[in-house]
């Protein structure tokens, strides 16, 4: 695990990253990963592990994205993209889906940003622009519902804008919810105290202290 | 009261009105009663409010009766999609409501109208847009938004199997919304791969308990 801790000279690609918070999941954990980014990280889950992964749309023991004659219409992620179930999975309604989810039984849930706070507040599920039809899905229930919710995102904009903000500027999804942002320029951790540095990766942390519109400590 | 056993899919939904509140399962494709859907489609049925995950998608079930405008409301979690066209042009010609939610409460708001509740005090949504307007409480330090249950005065569901008094087993997560909403409807429509006689289902196995299903038509196909 120490590994995980250690800074880098060059930024963190999409795949280190995504090995990089699979490292983080404690044994025996579940967890849940949003669509997009976070999905990346199952790839990286060892058996040794033993993670078992919740889909909100109805299942424990979700497996690998099924290929060829695996593809089954009945068995979909939350994405909606068919795959695989492992032994000892089980299947539930919506409802005990989300009261699992809500009832802080689920030890993780990893999603991707739009920005996150120096609070914890999360953003990810609407970008505000006029004329933009809004879809919720399970973001909210998802932002809220976990032991731990980890955020995995770049760490600034295309126009070079921190997206760890001092207080979101996109519609809010949960608040005072992420503990742990990683991005491909630093892993930050985020407590009662505000934000701390766990990691660098192509950066320092000066040079994150200047860019960056929150208060940082070194963790 | 045993289930009424339709002898076809039209015969399944021909007492849906207009104005009616229906409930239609499924998540993405997966449980989602494509035939019950036509058949509503080719009954007429219209200004009706529909509660479902998504918003229909490509050119097939919920979305056609969204391009048919026989959808006045739509109460739903997640209707922008890649192929979600109908439903996009519908809301941006404003010819369609929407009542946006999160899953989890519309999971919950299904869940507790046929549980008889009459409205939960929820963390999911606090603070945010979708909580505006709405009671909200602290309970030992955190916040909560009050939600209502959603009543509807049909469901249309699929399951994959049923025996002769309306005891239904599902198919993976094709399950989805299908027990939540069978309970939240006055009256639950379900079209099943295949109808077992009674005792066929073990007991131990039954999802949907009979005491909530009223119409069942066999339609076949998955019988995986």
């Amino acid at each position: 695990m120490s590994t995980t801790y250690t800074d880098t000279d060059a930024p963190l690609g999409k795949n280190e990253l995504a090995q990089l918070v699979a490292a983080d999941i404690a044994n025996g954990a579940f967890v849940n990963l949003g669509i997009g980014q976070p999905t990346l990280v199952s790839n990286y889950l060892s058996p040794e592990q033993g993670v078992t992964l919740h889909t909100e749309n109805g299942m424990l023991g979700m497996g690998p994205e099924a290929v060829g004659e695996q593809i089954d219409e009945d068995l979909i992620n939350a994405g909606k993209i068919p795959v695989t179930e492992l032994p000892g999975a089980s299947y539930f309604h919506h409802a005990d889906s989300f009261a699992m989810m809500r009832g802080g039984h689920l030890d993780v849930c990893v999603l991707g940003a739009f920005q996150v706070s120096q609070a914890g507040d999360l953003a990810n599920w609407h970008t505000g622009a006029p004329g933009a039809i809004p879809a919720v899905g399970g973001a909210m229930d998802l932002a809220i519902g976990a032991k731990e919710t980890w955020v995995m995102m770049g760490l600034f904009t295309k126009q070079g804008e921190s997206k760890l903000v001092e207080a979101l500027t996109y519609p809010v999804t949960g608040l005072g919810c992420v503990s742990r942002v990683y991005t491909e320029s630093a892993v930050f951790l985020i407590g009662p105290d505000g934000v701390s540095v766990r990691s660098t990766h192509g950066t320092t942390f000066e040079e994150l202290e200047e860019r960056l519109p929150v208060k940082l400590a070194r963790a | 009261m045993a289930p009424r056993f339709a002898a076809s899919a039209a015969e399944a939904v021909s007492g849906i009105r207009d104005g009616a509140t229906v409930l239609i399962g499924g998540f993405g494709n997966a449980g989602q009663p494509m035939e019950l859907i036509d058949a509503l489609m080719d009954c007429g049925a219209t200004d009706l409010t529909v509660v479902n995950n998504n918003a229909g998608q490509a050119d097939a079930g919920l979305a056609l009766l969204i391009k048919e405008r026989r959808v006045k409301k739509i109460i739903c979690s997640f209707p922008r999609q890649s192929d979600s066209w109908h439903f996009d042009e519908a809301y941006r010609a404003g010819e369609i409501e929407l009542e946006l939610v999160p899953q989890g409460n519309l999971a919950e708001r299904l869940r507790a109208a046929g549980a008889g509740i009459g409205g939960f005090f929820t963390p999911t949504g606090y603070g945010t847009l979708l909580a505006e307007g709405k009671e909200t409480r602290i309970i030992d330090g955190k916040g909560y938004v009050l939600e209502s249950p959603i009543h509807a005065d049909f469901a249309l569901i699929k399951a994959l199997r049923a025996d002769r008094v309306g005891n239904l087993v599902y198919r993976k997560t094709a399950r989805n919304f299908g027990p939540i909403m069978a309970a939240a409807a006055k009256q639950a429509i379900v079209q099943v791969s295949e109808v077992v006689e009674t005792g066929g289902i073990d007991p131990e196995v039954v999802v949907t308990p009979g005491i909530y299903v009223d119409t069942v038509v066999e339609i076949g196909g998955t019988n995986r």
